[in-house]
């Protein structure tokens, strides 16, 4: 009839079995519901180049597009402007762009192409708001020193107008420089820089 | 026998009705000693049953597209029947949810009730307490507003500061590049769904394991110690139905009149329960000039701030929280209740009182460097209190506890 003599090491085994492939099967399930919640493909596509036409940015001003929802600054700097650039480097956290912040083209002084366009995403690298731009040197509010750029209301973090983040602030990195290219001399496509299209 | 006891006992052969009605009111004793701080736990049920049912009203008018809905609020508040009055029952319940739970976890905290056997009491409150800034940072989101979109681009972007793993968890979180009409259905579905499942669960459990221990008291004694030989009850417990169930009647009727009284005179407390920024539409090129979270988050927002490197500040802010979880074993005092505590942990409990609501003020101030400097201060004192606890409280000089509750 009954077998009273229980074999608890073959039960043991087959607990640890059924644990472990119920185990496997349950990861398996929640898989699909984890990938649900990333990017959809049309959220992917959303991120298409954008053309700009900066004829109309006029000397001193930022014009802001849309790119993968970001927003992207236009800025024409005047000389005045990038003369500035150099001066302010020891109170810079990454003067020379050495964080890959920027496109190889943009690893410069001017981090752009041509110097006087800036091309940049408009988004504090501390905790993603929109710093306001402040471009009037010395202003009353920013301090005499202050040699024009970026100011974000979030935390107060300060960025020059090559959009480099100074020293002791919140925002540990430069803003990010995205790839672009010029297609012709009054119009540039940001989110790509591939040769020869 | 009536037709009403016949049918309670059909029920009790088939359920167990009256076991549960005397396990859990006609028959658990609660010390005798409650006193005004014991109304904020059954306050807390309130509003999370109010919160719950004006949340189900509003379901039916809004909508989860970033193209409609912060015309869909609008809508609720002019255009729906009483529409305004369910909003706000919802908006000022979310504030008044985090009063009522913020004296309720300071009740917990001078009275000692997450002392030992009461641990696991204290760790799903505190769980209920995560859940609860889970539930409320996702509804902030939903009405489209300024301050909604700028929030939660703040408050995803910290998730960003994890090394490694960061940027793809934000991602992952967003379901966009940047806080999106997908952002906003999925923080509904989790509003709505996912995260009152998890309160009302880990309600369930915050009491059954309340009731597994008893009841603390201000006295901070175990009525258990002391039972009547015969009927096993506490010597020092009274029933908690009708005793306290009544008591707590009149804790409800002031508290709703308080309630009403906001709702239909100041619905926005001047800014602190509606931020007026989050009266104009979610701008994704526009920050606001001045932004900080409702002022039930500004404590732990000033520390972020305190803090001049990313990642260490969003580590201080979770540390700020998670080490609210360690208060029972971090406590080595012997006695449980302020009550019996010396001049020392009533002075640095007095400093980490002047410490939170300071963090919480200086949190809603533009970081201006006199404000940064207090923050920075404050927190040190915020940190100091669960840090040096163990020393502290072993230090202390405490009087002696009373066996019975005093008359």
């Amino acid at each position: 009839m009954i077998n009273q003599q229980v074999d608890r090491s073959k039960r043991r085994f087959l607990v640890a079995a059924t644990s472990v492939v119920g185990g496997a099967a349950g990861v398996a399930v929640l898989t699909p519901f984890v990938m649900s919640m990333l990017p959809s493909e049309r959220a992917k596509a959303a991120g298409a180049p954008v053309e700009v036409d900066i004829t109309k940015v006029e000397p001193g001003m930022l014009l802001a597009v849309a790119w993968q929802g970001k927003p992207v600054w236009v800025v024409n700097r005047t000389p005045a402007m990038l003369g500035k650039l150099p001066a302010i480097s020891s109170r810079l956290a990454d003067p020379n762009s050495d964080q890959p912040q920027q496109p190889e083209y943009c690893k410069n002084v001017d981090r752009s192409i041509k110097p006087e366009y800036l091309v940049v995403v408009g988004i504090c690298t501390h905790l993603g708001c929109s710093p306001n731009y402040k471009p009037e040197m010395g202003a009353a509010d920013m301090g005499a020193d202050w040699p024009g750029g970026w100011l974000c209301p979030c935390h107060g973090s300060r960025y020059d107008l090559s959009a480099r983040v100074f020293k002791n602030m919140p925002a540990p990195l430069n803003m990010v420089v995205p790839p672009y290219k010029y297609l012709s001399a009054t119009r540039i496509l940001v989110g790509d820089d591939k040769k020869g299209a | 026998m009536s037709a009403m006891q016949k049918m309670v006992g059909w029920i009790d052969d088939r359920f167990p009705l009256t076991s549960n009605w005397k396990a859990h009111l006609s028959e658990y004793y609660a010390p005798k000693n409650f006193n005004f701080w014991y109304y904020f736990g059954s306050l807390a049920l309130l509003v999370l049953v109010n919160q719950i049912v004006t949340g189900i009203f509003l379901t039916m008018n809004y909508k989860p597209d970033a193209k409609l809905a912060f015309a869909s609020v609008e809508y609720i508040m002019r255009d729906v029947e009483w529409g305004w009055l369910i909003r706000y029952m919802h908006s000022v319940g979310a504030s008044m949810f985090f009063v009522v739970v913020y004296l309720h976890m300071f009740r917990g905290l001078i009275y000692g009730s997450y002392r030992k056997p009461r641990e696991l009491v204290w760790i799903f409150g505190m769980m209920i307490y995560l859940a609860l800034m889970a539930e409320a940072f996702m509804g902030y989101l939903l009405p489209w507003g300024q301050m909604s979109f700028w929030g939660a681009q703040v408050i995803i972007s910290l998730f960003g500061a994890i090394p490694y793993i960061g940027d793809a968890l934000s991602l992952w979180i967003r379901g966009d590049f940047v806080v999106s009409d997908a952002t906003l259905n999925r923080f509904f579905a989790f509003h709505v769904i996912a995260l009152p499942l998890v309160l009302l669960g880990l309600v369930v459990a915050h009491i059954i394991a309340l009731h597994e221990v008893g009841s603390n008291n201000p006295e901070g004694i175990e009525i258990k110690k002391h039972k009547d030989p015969v009927t096993h009850f506490p010597l020092d417990g009274i029933p908690f139905h009708p005793y306290y169930t009544v008591k707590d009647i009149v804790g409800v009727v002031v508290f709703l009149m308080v309630f009403s009284a906001i709702i239909f005179f100041a619905p926005e407390m001047g800014g602190w329960f509606l931020e007026p920024d989050n009266f104009i539409p979610a701008n994704p090129f526009k920050t606001p000039e001045h932004i900080t979270p409702l002022w039930y988050f500004t404590p732990f927002y000033a520390i972020l701030r305190a803090i001049p490197n990313k990642l260490l500040g969003v580590m201080s802010m979770g540390a700020s929280v998670v080490i609210m979880f360690f208060l029972p074993w971090l406590d080595r005092s012997k006695v449980k209740s302020i009550r019996y505590r010396g001049t020392l942990y009533k002075l640095i409990l007095t400093l980490f009182v002047i410490s939170f609501i300071g963090l919480g003020y200086v949190g809603t101030k533009e970081p201006t460097p006199t404000f940064t400097l207090i923050a920075r201060v404050l927190s040190v004192i915020y940190f100091a209190f669960f840090i040096l606890m163990p020393w502290y409280t072993a230090i202390d000089k405490t009087k002696p506890v009373p066996e019975r509750i005093p008359e």
